[in-house]
């Protein structure tokens, strides 16, 4: 992939370093030079926004353990202690609060743009693997995060949901007395949640580092799906990409500015402004929106076990994605049926966002039954019958031809080659 | 599918989604009044005087129920708050006593409270509350303006909504109705009786006026930052406006060349 270009040191210090730790030529084929298709649109930026969303959390969450007490009687009081007597603590505070839903905010994004653009497919398996290792880790992270600051949702949520570990048979108490260090929710559960969501972060970094080492070995999906074929389809990451991401970001931070100055509550639970009540259970416990949809589909079905083996398998499901589509033409641009069912399956998981924060009855609950069966069907029936019935539309040759395939069948793309002007930027 | 490409469009759709908040599923018994408060808006700012009267029918008044623990005395005199002058926030503070330390016979000391104290707790315990006000426990009320949806129009509803008619079918027994609570019946008593205190300023303490005052002040207690925060907040996005239309115009400029 990487053409004729070459990484020359250019002065007597770099070539000495070349020579001995290759770190300029490293950061000069995987940031500046690094060839990237050149019709790339704005889907394409969450990538770095999501980076800079991990180094935010990272520094702020850094700064918050330095004045924040884990223990149950002081929790509450030293998070109000940040907001009101640490100089800036409130803005260190809610970056991070908010920090975190602009976080998943824009993990959804990403992983919708994965799903629509056929991201996961061959060669980029593992890539999306990491992507759900890292999306998993995210979600734990959030979640015990979300104890830490021991207000009533805090507490209520994390008694709810740890509970669900004691559904699973023969195992589930010990490991649940083993997570909380007890029998309930208290002193020691705050502690080692603590530890841990100052350790998983850290986790994360790990497998972005991964995550992208894979990237940069087979290159840029985009939105044609077709592999680039050679240089004139694609153009250096730095400037184009790196100044385009950074477009990108800067939009995303006007989003989360308003967030953490002028709304900074909004998008979260008012009752985590009372601290903590082992005695008094609140009249609706929700978690953070943005678990909701997976609420949701723990409580769609009667049993709790069930519920609770669906809401893992919802996220699970997503390690197979590679082999239950196997449909060779990545692009939902050229499977109009595919679009369809995706733009339903986007639809469907905002709903279940929705009933996540409503009652589990009535039509709340018919919906949310309605939704799951959806959710799962379009991983289990939908993507293995489309691969094989589809019938893909018309390919452009390659990524910079617009002239149109002739020969294109199912396995449009792959062996055809270059293609099709910019589509967006 | 011209829409689906444009990002721009997407941020604003979920800006709008997301402000609406997913947890608004729990409403009051009515719905809120909305007086109109001087801090609302991206450019608000607390009005100090109304702030000043509020802490006087906070300390007058519900402080003989209710505690205040997040604040210090000195926090009174806070830029961004009521700002009273020091010396009158020394002289507040010194007309309350705490004991703190011993003296050499082991016993309890004694003393008068100084700005860096924290307000004063009305009871011992939360079981000496609840003993004093028929089980029900009056709550903390430093951040009761965040911990409740629509938190400063709820309250100002909530002290200024209590009915003597009650609904025929209901039965509430020792409490008190107020549709605005959820459910109607609260343990608190109507605190607030037209004069129950005399205002320093001359201002006419109507129901309606020391409802206002009280809901501002303790909007403020719960965010004494609040004003800085949107003074910072419009330095900062300016800032990115300007930056954004710059970054916007290099991404054309760089991009105009690639086909
Ligand atoms: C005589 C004692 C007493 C006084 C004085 C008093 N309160 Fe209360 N307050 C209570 C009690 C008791 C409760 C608990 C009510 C319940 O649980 O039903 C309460 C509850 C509240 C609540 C919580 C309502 C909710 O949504 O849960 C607020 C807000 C409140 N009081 C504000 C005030 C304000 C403001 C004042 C002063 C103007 C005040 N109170 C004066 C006893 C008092
Ligand atoms: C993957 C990145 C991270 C996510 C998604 C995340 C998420 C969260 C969330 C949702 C909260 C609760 C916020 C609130 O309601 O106030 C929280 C609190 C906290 N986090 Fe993180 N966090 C991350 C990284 C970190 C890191 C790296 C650290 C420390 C090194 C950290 C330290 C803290 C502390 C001390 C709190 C309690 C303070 C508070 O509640 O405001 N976090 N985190």
């Amino acid at each position: 992939m990487n053409h004729d270009y070459q990484y020359t040191p250019k002065n007597g210090f770099s070539k000495w370093l070349d020579k001995r730790l290759p770190l300029m030529r490293f950061a000069d084929e995987n940031l500046l030079s690094f060839p990237t298709p050149k019709n790339l649109n704005y889907f394409y930026t969450f990538g770095f926004i999501l980076t800079m969303c991990l180094v935010t959390q990272i520094i702020t969450g850094i700064v918050l353990a330095m004045h924040y007490v884990p223990n149950t009687s002081l929790a509450f009081d030293s998070i109000e202690h940040i907001m009101r007597d640490v100089n800036y603590g409130w803005l260190i505070r809610y970056m991070h609060s908010n920090g975190a839903s602009m976080f998943f905010l824009a993990v959804f994004i990403h992983m919708f743009r994965g799903l629509y653009y056929g991201s996961y497919k061959e060669p980029r398996e593992i890539i999306w693997i990491l992507g759900v290792v890292i999306f998993l880790l995210m979600i734990i992270t959030g979640f015990m995060g979300y104890v830490l600051p021991w207000g009533q949702m805090s507490f209520w949520g994390a008694t709810v949901i740890t509970n669900l570990v004691a559904t699973i048979p023969v195992i589930g108490e010990p490991v649940l007395t083993l997570l909380l260090g007890g029998y309930s929710v208290d002193n020691p559960t705050l502690n080692r949640f603590f530890s841990l969501h100052y350790l998983l972060p850290f986790v994360i970094f790990g497998v972005v580092i991964l995550h992208i080492w894979a990237l940069h070995v087979t290159g840029n999906n985009n939105p044609t799906g077709i592999e680039v074929k050679d240089s004139k389809d694609t153009i250096s990451f730095h400037p184009y990409y790196t100044v385009k991401d950074l477009f990108s970001y800067v939009v995303f931070l006007l989003m989360f500015c308003y967030f953490i100055f002028y709304n900074p509550n909004i998008l979260g639970h008012p009752d985590n402004y009372i601290e903590a009540d082992p005695m008094l259970t609140p009249a609706h416990i929700v978690p953070e929106w943005y678990l909701l949809p997976f609420y949701a589909i723990l409580r769609a079905v009667p049993d709790k076990l069930m519920g609770v083996l669906l809401m893992f398998g919802s996220i699970i499901v997503l390690f197979f994605l590679p082999w239950l589509d196997t449909m060779k033409v990545k692009s939902a641009r050229y499977r109009p049926l595919y679009k369809i069912f995706f733009l339903l399956f986007v639809i469907f998981c905002l709903l279940l966002g929705y009933l996540g924060a409503k009652p589990p009855e009535g039509i709340y609950l018919l919906l949310s039954r309605v939704s799951t069966i959806y959710y799962f069907a379009f991983f289990l029936v939908i993507m293995p019958i489309l691969s094989r019935i589809e019938k893909p539309l018309p390919m452009p040759i390659g990524i910079s031809n617009p002239a149109i395939n002739n020969n294109s069948d199912s396995s449009g793309g792959v062996s055809g080659s270059p293609s099709y002007a910019m589509d967006s930027k | 599918m011209n829409i689906f490409k444009n990002n721009i469009f997407i941020f604003f759709v979920l800006i709008i989604g997301l402000s609406m908040n997913v947890n608004s599923a729990e409403g009051t018994t009515f719905k809120n009044l909305k007086p109109g408060f001087s801090f609302e808006g991206p450019f608000g700012k607390f009005d100090k005087e109304s702030l000043k009267r509020g802490y006087q029918v906070y300390s007058e008044v519900c402080s003989s129920c209710h505690g205040m623990k997040q604040l210090s005395f000195r926090n009174l005199s806070q830029p961004g708050g009521p700002e009273f002058p020091t010396e009158m926030v020394k002289e507040i503070a010194s007309g309350y006593s705490i004991t703190d330390g011993f003296n050499e016979y082991g016993e309890p000391l004694e003393r008068s409270m100084l700005p860096s104290d924290r307000f004063p707790k009305p009871y011992g315990s939360k079981e000496e509350a609840k003993g004093a006000n028929n089980g029900a426990y009056p709550p903390d009320l430093s951040l009761i303006v965040k911990a409740r949806l629509d938190g400063y129009n709820y309250l100002y509803s909530l002290l200024k909504g209590y009915e003597e008619e009650i609904p025929e079918d209901m039965d509430i027994g020792d409490l008190s109705y107020n549709p605005w609570y959820p459910g109607g019946a609260i343990a608190m008593y109507q605190p607030l009786y037209e004069d129950s205190v005399e205002y320093e300023d001359g201002t006419p303490a109507t129901v309606d006026q020391m409802s206002y005052d009280v809901a501002n002040f303790l909007t403020w207690a719960a965010e004494p930052t609040m004003e800085e925060r949107k003074r910072l907040g419009f330095i900062v996005m300016g800032f990115l406006i300007i930056f954004v239309i710059l970054m916007y115009l290099s991404v054309s400029r760089l991009f105009r060349d690639v086909h």
